[in-house]
């Protein structure tokens, strides 16, 4: 794989979708939410409610945010609606992070190996 | 704070690495991202002193990667903040940090990209980004 591909798909891929999906991530009480969702899959909003301290149009604005960003579905069954994740923008973002480790651990490979060299010259030198 | 840690060995002292972090002549050789040419390489490394490095792909595009030294403190620990300049695109600032310790075979090297994204401050201890860097820290640990 091309470095010099790796950073120009770093920097298209920093696009609205990403941009949403780690706003959405920023707050506290929708981390909550999602991690009682990946606990809970098919949870009611009255449920997912329960443990924060925030009343329900609260809860229902950071579901609007989540579902907004991609990370969760919503589907109404009589009056209950259930909550589920939704993986995709999640694995974008994991993805996205994935590319920098990718592109500074070949980045790594050539300090070490410049380093090294370096070393062992001053060590010459030194004989 | 969205950001990738990297953990290496090298068998090289900390100041020869600390050198190769921060010196124009350093970061010329092992910056560029393949084996392009480097255009430009410059380096004050001292607090507040710019880098500048510039570079040509060999796709022939021209890159450029500047910023300026936030924490030196040789041979240990060196902060700068990190800026890419694409044709056009701006991704903004970020945080780059390198921390060496010596160790019996030499440095062991720990590298952060931090601020990836400013707004996504714990994304990675939510999401178990955490553990796959503590693995991929062990496969190089190995590695060494």
């Amino acid at each position: 794989m091309h470095s010099a591909w790796l950073i120009l798909s770093i920097v298209e891929n920093s696009t609205k979708n990403l941009d949403r999906t780690f706003a959405a991530l920023s707050d506290p009480t929708r981390r909550a939410i999602l991690d009682k969702l990946a606990r809970r899959p098919g949870a009611s909003v009255s449920e997912l409610a329960e443990p924060f301290a925030i009343k329900l149009p609260a809860v229902m604005k950071h579901l609007g945010v989540l579902d907004e960003a991609g990370l969760i579905t919503r589907s109404k069954t009589g009056r209950v609606v259930t909550v589920r994740l939704k993986p995709g923008s999640m694995r974008d973002a994991m993805t996205w992070l994935r590319r920098h480790e990718l592109f500074w651990s070949s980045r790594l490979d050539k300090l070490t190996a410049y380093a090294e060299r370096k070393e062992l010259e001053a060590r010459s030198q030194k004989k | 704070m969205t950001s990738v840690t990297l953990v290496r060995r090298i068998k090289a002292s900390p100041d020869i690495v600390f050198e190769a972090v921060t010196s124009a002549e350093g970061i010329a050789h092992w910056w560029g991202p393949d084996a392009g040419p480097v255009l430009l390489s410059e380096s004050e490394p001292r607090v507040g002193g710019s880098y500048r490095l510039r570079f040509r792909t060999l796709p022939g595009a021209e890159h450029e990667c500047t910023g300026k030294f936030l924490v030196i403190d040789p041979p240990k620990r060196v902060v700068i903040s990190w800026h890419w300049t694409f044709g056009g695109d701006d991704p903004g600032e970020s945080q780059v940090e390198i921390i060496l310790r010596p160790i019996e075979v030499g440095t062991e090297l720990t590298f952060t990209h931090s601020r990836l994204y400013n707004e996504a401050s714990q994304l990675s201890h939510e999401w178990g980004w955490t553990g796959a860097l503590r693995k991929l820290q062990e496969y190089f640990a190995r590695d060494a």
